[in-house]
């Protein structure tokens, strides 16, 4: 079934799919003055078959690769490209839907269509199969990402169940020291997320904050304890460890500060930027540490992405 | 640009993931801070570090890079290839130093800035 609707997909682009928003801008032209003895250079060096020939913006005539040949095996003297050119051109209009294009193609089997604008004559690039196929799958793109924010919500789910309150809860525990585990916990949130059609770009964020936790405890927390819950509107998280505590948590949120022992540093973490990652990726964020007790992280995450939702970048 | 075109004109070695060198390359960055690579990459880039680490790999996951080049002919560790093979993360190995190496891609057309 959904092969069908895919191909009907198609078919519906290539009537919304204007010649004029698949065709090359940047075009090779030659003008009327051009010379034939020219003319083989610039075809090779561009690998193009014809190059149209314009004059103060006007498509004039089209030479082709033919047209140079018959031009070398008649032995004529050198003249402008204006005397061996077509022209009578087969042209397209800017404003034909593509499958006018691709029948075109069919009909006289020529490489590429020069296109006009309907009202103004002026010539305002070339059309190619190659152009099509960009253009529709270009189209085919902007729409999967259109029904992408539109289904990714993680509503469905919550929609199909009935109850007043619905809330998931997932735990994990984190080991302490266990470097080479580091991630195993954002992998797997990472995952059921996307099970449960969370958009993409809420995940990103999440599973991002998380690892950062997630490093968090294993470098420093000795182990603890990680709590995702997911309610009809939101997601908060929350990272516990009874390990050393922070003695300044304003100090430890300071972008570059890190108390990472050595041998941490050299793998690549330590750098200082953890908890600012943390906050560049939640909307909410809250930390509580007491020295020698343990220390206790909230995050919150929304969970639609609304359209104004920028990357998880600082 | 895609993986598989670096991949032959560099000579890289595919440790893992010769399935995915269909991937598009967007970019590049380069860096051997994991946090860093997590606030800063961007989705598609290729991202050449020293660390070997299974860590490298949740961190290219967890932005959806495009793949790893490993500098100095440095080799992953056995977890590393495990965890890259689960999650389809293309890891490539280069002879080259980070710097030679990060030149070569730039001369290929792989830039560190979107908008450059």
């Amino acid at each position: 079934m959904r092969r069908l609707k895919e191909i009907h997909k198609i078919q519906e682009l290539v009537f919304e799919l204007k010649v004029g928003e698949a065709k090359a801008e940047k075009v090779v032209t030659l003008s009327p003055t051009t010379m034939m003895s020219e003319v083989r250079a610039v075809l090779k060096s561009n690998k193009i078959a014809a190059a149209p020939v314009i004059e103060h913006d006007s498509l004039i005539g089209i030479i082709s690769v033919n047209d140079y040949i018959n031009w070398l095996a008649k032995g004529d003297p050198d003249c402008p490209v204006y005397e061996k050119m077509s022209r009578e051109v087969v042209f397209l209009f800017e404003d034909e839907p593509v499958v006018d294009a691709i029948k075109s193609f069919d009909k006289y089997g020529f490489y590429e269509f020069p296109v006009i604008e309907r009202r103004s004559g002026r010539f305002t690039g070339i059309i190619t199969r190659r152009d099509i196929i960009l253009g529709l799958l270009k189209a085919i793109e902007i729409d999967y990402s259109k029904m992408e924010l539109s289904s990714y919500s993680g509503r469905h789910f919550f929609n199909e169940t009935a109850a007043d309150e619905i809330s998931l809860l997932f735990t994990y525990g984190v080991e302490g020291r266990k470097i080479q585990r580091g991630g195993e916990v954002a992998s797997s949130l990472k995952r059921n997320l996307s099970y449960l059609g969370i958009h993409p770009e809420i995940i990103r964020r999440v599973a991002i904050a998380t690892y950062e936790a997630e490093m968090n405890l294993i470098i420093y927390g000795e182990g603890g304890e990680i709590g995702v819950r997911m309610d009809m509107e939101r997601i908060n998280i929350t990272v516990k460890d009874t390990g050393p505590g922070i003695p300044d948590i304003q100090k430890a949120l300071k972008p570059g500060f890190s108390t990472a022992p050595d041998w941490v540093r050299e793998l690549g973490f330590g750098a200082g930027m953890g908890f600012p990652n943390m906050q560049s990726c939640a909307d909410s964020f809250e930390i509580h540490s007491t020295v020698g007790v343990g220390t206790t992280l909230h995050m919150g995450f929304p969970l639609e992405a609304s359209e104004n939702l920028m990357e998880c970048n600082p | 640009m895609r993986l598989k075109d670096i991949v032959e004109a560099l000579e890289l070695e595919v440790v893992t993931g010769a399935k995915w060198l269909g991937n598009e390359v967007n970019g590049g960055y380069a860096s051997d801070l994991m946090s860093d690579v997590l606030a800063n990459s961007q989705k598609g880039d290729l991202w050449v570090t020293l660390q070997i680490h299974p860590n490298i790999v949740a961190v290219a996951s967890m932005r959806e890079l495009a793949g790893i080049i490993l500098i100095n002919g440095r080799r992953p560790e056995k977890e590393t290839e495990e965890r890259a093979t689960q999650e389809k993360i293309p890891i490539l190995v280069s002879r080259l130093p980070a710097f030679e190496l990060i030149g070569r891609l730039y001369q290929l057309g792989v830039s560190g800035m979107r908008d450059a």
